[in-house]
This record gives C-alpha cells, structure tokens and sequence, in this order.
C-alpha cells in the first residue's frame, strides 16, 4: 500500500508542478469570465444598444398608447414621412413608418423602418410587439369590450406539487419550496453536474492513458515492476491523476464565480441590455420555464433549501466511482497502444460510446427524472456516474440512490481488476498490433 | 551454496513455448553468464526471476527460499530495453526508485550521493534526464539498479552503448561488488564479455538449456585436442600417426592429436622431425565457437 502511495504522489507532483498545468487551471476561469466579459460587453455595446427612434405614426393608435421603453427613446413626428426620411439620420437612429390603419378588421399592418443599420432580431421583435400590444388595445377599446373583461379571458394554470403542499399544510418546513422553481434549479444543477462528469471521464481519463503510455514508450515500465506489483502501479497512477483532478477542480469551483463576480461587477451596464431581452420575453408571453418572475431572493433560498448534505457527498462519491470506471478502462487501452496513437483509435470505441449515449441519455433523464430511463440510467454502471448526478437535485427515492452507489462501487473493484489484467500483459506487449480479441485473451494469461 | 536455484521453469505465449523446462543453479557470490542467441528466451527467464511475469510450472528459489513478493530489495535489475522518467530530475528519479525498492529516505538520499560521488556526477542532482547522453543516462540507471544493495544484481547487455572508459568503469563497479559478495547474473549475447567476466555460464537457445558450468569445465568439455606450437629449425612440420597439422605457416603451427596420442607422444615426434620447441600450448576453444556449433548443430 505504501508503494501505491508513492506511485500516486510522484503521479500527483509531476502534473501539479507541470506549467501546462498551472496555467490551465488559473487560465480556464480567466477565459470563462473573459468568455462571459465579452458576452456581456457585446450585448449591451452591440446588438441591442439603445437607440434614439423617430415614429411617423399616421393613425396615432401607438402614440396614443404612451408607449414608453426601458432600453430605447422613442419620439414621435407629423412631418411628412417622405421629408424625415432625407434628414432623420441627424437626429435618430431609426425612422418607423407606421402606416394609416383603417379596417379594424385586418389582422395585418406593415410597418417600414428605415436605418443606416440592420436592426436586431430582439430590437425588431420588440417593437413589432410593443406595437402590435397598442393595437390590441386600440382594437379592444373600438370594440366596446371592457379591457378588464378581455383580460380575464386569459387563465394561466399553475402545476403545484399536491404532496409538497400537504407536507407544507402540516408544517414541515423544510418542504417549503415553490415546486417549479426547484425543478428548474434542479434541471440547471443537473445538466452541470452530468456535463462536468463527462468532462472528467475524458480529461482526466485520457491523462491516466498518456501516463501509462508513456512509461511504456520510455521503457521505464520494466524498471518499475521489478519493484512494484503491475496493479500497485496502475492504482498509483490511477488515484495520483485523480487526486490531480480533484485538485483542479476545486481550484475552479472557487474561482470562476468569484472571476463572474468581478465580470458582473465590471460590466455594471449589463442590467440596463437584460432588461431588453426580459421585455422581450414579458412581450411575447410564451410561458416558458424560465427564471423569470421569481426574485433572487427566491431563488438563492431555493438553492439554499436544496439537500445539499446530500448531493455533495454523492456527487463526490460519484465523481470517483466514475472516474475510477472510465480511467481504468483508459488505463487497459493505454497499456495496449504504446507507441502508435493511431493504432489506438478504435480501442477507444468501447469508452466513448457509453459516455455519449449517457450523455445523450441527460436531456431525456432531465425532463423526466423519475422515469423508466432515469431509474435504468442510474443503475447501469456505465451511465450512472452522468446520470445519477444530474437526479440529485429532484429529490430521487433514496433507495435509488443506495443501490446506484452499491453497483457502481462493485463495478470500480470489478473495472479496475479487469484493466489490471489486461495491463500487467499490456505494458510489457511490444510491436504487436492490439484487437479486442487480443485484449479478452490476455484477461486469461497467468501472472 | 546457491542464491539462485531455476527448477524445471516453463513459460507459454499463447502456443509459443518461451521457456521450456529449464533448470540451473547460480552458485552464490559467482559472476553468472546467461547467454543465448536473440530470442532464446533470456528476457523471458529474467522476467520470471524479476517477478515481472510469473512461471507457468516450477519454481525459482532465491537464497533457497520460494521466491515471494517480500523480496523485491533482495533483486536489482537493469533491463536491456532502459527507461527512465525523461522528464524527471536525476535526484528525484533515484530517491523514487530507491523509496519502491524500500529504502527510507535519509537511507536513499545517503546511497545516492554516495553513488553520484564514486561516479563524479554530484552535480548532476538537480539535472533532467532528458539533458543527459545516453552513456550518461545509462549510468544513472547502473545507480538505480544496485543502490539498494541487492543480493544478486541481473544485467542484460550492460555495457552497450557505453564508451572503453566507462565500460572499464562499471566492469570495475561490478567486480568490487562481487568481491563484497553481490552474485551478479550476467546476460548477454557478446562472448568475449563473458570469457573475460564469467566464472559459471548457462546457455539457452529456444527456450531451452543447452548447456551450463564453469566456463574452463565448459571449455574443457568442447575442446578438439589441438595444440599451437611455435618451432624453430625446420621450415615446416609433417603430419604423424600421431597427430595431423591443421595448419603450419611461419614457424607457428595447429595440430590436432589422434584420440590414442598424449602431449608427450606429439613433443616427442616433434622434437623427432628436427624441431627445436618453443611454445606448445593447448588451444581452448572460444565460447564462441562452442556457442555458435551448438546452436547450429540442434537447430530449434
């Protein structure tokens, strides 16, 4: 054991000290929070800057509606449309011709702008909506229909969790949480943590590979286990890499959001261009889950009200089991490639299509997850390191949870004695070309 | 006394027998040749020793005990195919190595700076291995093998690639330690090494033994009763009942006896046919030629 430790120390060292790696851990949330700087600095400078907006609006039916916008200034004119349209670029940035209206009946109406610029889709469906709003309106009132009477046409239904709400009734607290809120934090939190999952396997699993690789090329390997059992040397390798991993990591969560702070901070603007898009978004009224309508105060105690005694733990559990799956079997294939990358390509086959189709798996498990899938999902070893993690946040049946965990770590013992078979004949396999056939016979050779 | 006993070790490779039910023993504290031919199955055998890979049957004693895993100090092994960690530093590398094969650290950082003193590279501590020659790096590895003061050193080929100089100067690392008591197992396929360095040999071709024993027993075993002789007084030798004359040129001449005839029978014919002797010495054959006549004469 105390060797395993060593191997995995040295493992461990060499990567943290490596610059490589330095750099990519302090330059990852560096270029996130430059990624969202930019997002951010485009929004509110580019598309969607606020204009100066000359109306010529000859029924008057959307000056009469006060219209008023929190990104843009809008004026109105009586001037002849065929006079402004020569001059108005002194003044304005963008000239709308609002046609005569007449038959109330129609349910179209073309409006022409005129710019020296293309308009942005959002500035467009903006105002296409804040005017079509006003004729709605207008075309209310003519109709002699109490505006209040029109509204009451519309009913919008809300989901509520019926258990939720009795465990609520019955005062247990912690229960208090607006169910479709959670579901969204959940579906967000999920998504997160499935994608960080299949991030790990291929980053740190591909460095485990590299590493093995590397002993073999180097020829170091035969120095090395005449000291040291094969499996005492791929478990040193296997939990260095991944100690490095959980290095890396924890590094990051405590950096970027503190780099998206100092971004949010710097682009205090960013506030004003939102509000465009939240308009946008009110205008067109497509009830979509989103987060708008619930306050940040709501959202923070609904993040704070999650089982984070629980996801913590489980996802770290699960981040391991996973690794430990994956990188294994990376650490098989790597024991077979040695010198020919190429070569190793469709060794890599058996690894990838699993990872992609769990993957694939997370969009359908995150719009029902408590499904048939879900539930298959989370106890196939293969898949559960991605998906048990996104369930986390809905609150899965504990049980779940517990028999997922139990499979996935007699897996990893099964993965790792399985790689540690083919990798003690592996590594020292010189200038053979590697088949699966191949691999499932060295399973057999004795040690 | 043995340090090593090989007993009845066979080896397979799918159908391909590497090591075939070969037995020897390595007297202790003996400099030991295990020679064969390129693909004899020496890497395999030395892999079996080293723990590397496991026999299929038989067993290998090492000071006459069934060898175990709680050994590994016990073994130093500098393999043909050499490897460090390129990007490692020289220091650290041996501290590593010395730490798996069980040193503590202030023991390892002691052998190690004693072994970069011997060989004058104490500046090379803080120095990558990729910085290195490779006659450089093969001394670092040489370090690495015997630092932990092993009881039997195995080194295959390990002079290759190393200049006279620091050839002499291992060969002279390796001599001490036998002195000291280290039994040291010697593979390689260069003869002349063995002859100069070799008390015993073994010699396995195809996965099996062909032949082990001291190398003068060995010598002994294959000679061809034939005899150098330098003469004076005569401008040539005649072939006798007695022996033939391989060859005779210059006044130095081969002769093979007859299997009935001794060395006095010969000097006194000789001595007959008018010569005045000079030199009569037996000629022994290289391990070369017994190496070669015996590979060829059983073909695999």
């Amino acid at each position: 054991m105390n060797k395993v430790r060593l191997v995995a120390w040295r493992e461990y060292l060499v990567r943290v000290r490596k610059k490589t790696f330095i750099i990519a851990t302090l330059l990852t949330p560096i270029g996130i929070g430059l990624m969202a700087f930019m997002a951010g600095y485009f929004a509110s400078k580019g598309g969607a800057s606020s204009k100066n907006i000359v109306f010529v609006d000859e029924s008057k039916i959307f000056e009469a509606s006060n219209p008023e916008s929190k990104t843009h200034t809008y004026h109105f004119t009586d001037k002849d449309i065929n006079e402004i349209k020569e001059n108005y670029q002194e003044k304005y940035d963008l000239l709308v011709h609002i046609p005569p209206f007449e038959d109330m009946s129609l349910k179209k109406h073309q409006v022409r702008y005129f710019s020296k610029e293309k308009l942005s889709v959002v500035t467009i469906s903006n105002l296409e909506s804040s005017i079509g709003k006003s004729y709605k309106n207008h075309k209310i009132e003519q109709s002699s229909i109490d505006l209040d009477l029109y509204d009451s046409f519309n009913t919008k239904i809300e989901f509520e969790d019926g258990v939720l709400l009795e465990k609520i009734a019955a005062g247990e607290e912690d229960a208090a949480k607006s169910g479709k809120l959670s579901l969204i934090i959940g579906t967000v939190l999920g998504g997160l943590m499935g994608f960080l999952m299949y991030m790990v396997i291929f980053i740190y699993g591909g460095m485990v590979m590299r590493s093995i690789m590397e002993e073999k090329i180097n020829r170091i390997v035969e120095v090395m286990i005449s000291s040291i059992k094969p499996f005492q040397l791929m478990l040193g390798k296997i939990l260095g890499v991944g100690a490095v991993g959980l290095t890396q990591l924890t590094i990051w969560i405590i950096l970027v959001p503190l780099i998206l702070i100092v971004v949010q901070l710097f682009i205090g603007g960013n506030a004003e261009q939102s509000a465009e898009l939240v308009e946008l978004a009110q205008n067109m009224n497509t009830g979509k889950a989103s987060l708008d309508g619930f306050n940040v105060s709501q959202i923070i105690t609904e993040f704070n009200s999650l089982n984070w005694g629980l996801i913590i733990p489980v996802f770290v559990v699960f981040f391991f089991g996973g690794y430990f799956i994956y990188s294994s079997m990376f650490a098989a294939i790597g024991s077979a490639i040695g010198d020919d990358m190429g070569e190793g390509q469709q060794l890599m086959i058996p690894i990838v299509i699993p990872v992609v189709i769990a993957f694939i798996m997370l969009q359908g498990v995150l719009q029902n997850p408590n499904g048939n899938m879900a539930i298959f999902g989370s106890m196939f070893p293969l898949f559960s390191p991605i998906i048990m993690p996104a369930r986390l946040a809905f609150d899965p049946p504990i049980w779940q949870v517990i028999l997922s965990i139990v499979i996935l770590i007699a897996s990893c013992v099964f993965f790792v004695w399985l790689a540690g078979k083919i990798y003690r004949v592996g590594i020292l396999m010189y200038g053979k070309k590697v088949s699966f056939k191949e691999l499932g016979k060295w399973l057999f050779y004795k040690a | 006394m043995n340090v090593l006993s090989i007993e009845h070790v066979t080896k397979q490779y799918g159908d391909y027998k590497a090591v075939n039910d070969v037995s020897f023993n390595v007297p202790k504290g003996s400099i030991f040749g295990l020679l064969g031919p390129n693909g004899a199955g020496k890497t395999s055998l030395i892999r079996i020793i080293t723990r590397i890979t496991g026999a299929d049957s038989g067993q290998i004693l090492l000071d006459g005990v069934p060898l175990g895993d709680t050994r590994i100090r016990d073994v130093g092994y500098m393999p043909e195919e050499r490897g460090l960690y390129k990007k490692m530093k020289v220091g650290e590398q041996l501290m590593y190595l010395a730490q798996l094969r069980e040193l503590d650290k202030r023991e390892a950082r002691k052998v190690i700076d004693h072994w970069l003193e011997k060989f004058e590279i104490g500046s090379w501590w803080g120095k990558k291995i990729e910085e290195l020659s490779k006659g450089m790096q093969q001394k670092i590895q040489f370090i690495a093998t015997v630092m932990h003061k092993p009881s039997l050193i195995i080194l295959d080929e390990p002079f290759t690639g190393l200049d006279p100089l620091n050839t002499n100067l291992i060969k002279d690392e390796i001599f001490k330690m036998n002195d000291e008591g280290t039994s040291i197992i010697f593979s390689t396929h260069r003869m002349e090494q063995v002859e100069e360095i070799c008390k015993d040999i073994v010699l396995i071709n195809a996965g099996q033994k062909m032949l082990e024993g001291k190398v003068n027993e060995v010598k002994d075993q294959f000679k061809k009763n034939q005899f150098y002789i330098e003469y004076s007084g005569l401008t040539s030798i005649q072939s006798s009942p007695i022996f033939d004359v391989v060859s005779d040129d210059n006044n130095k001449a081969l002769i093979k006896l007859k299997s009935s005839a001794n060395t006095n029978d010969a000097l006194a014919n000789l001595i007959q046919q008018g010569s005045q002797i000079l030199k009569f010495e037996e000629r022994l054959p290289k391990l070369n030629e017994i190496f070669i006549s015996l590979i060829e004469n059983k073909p695999s």
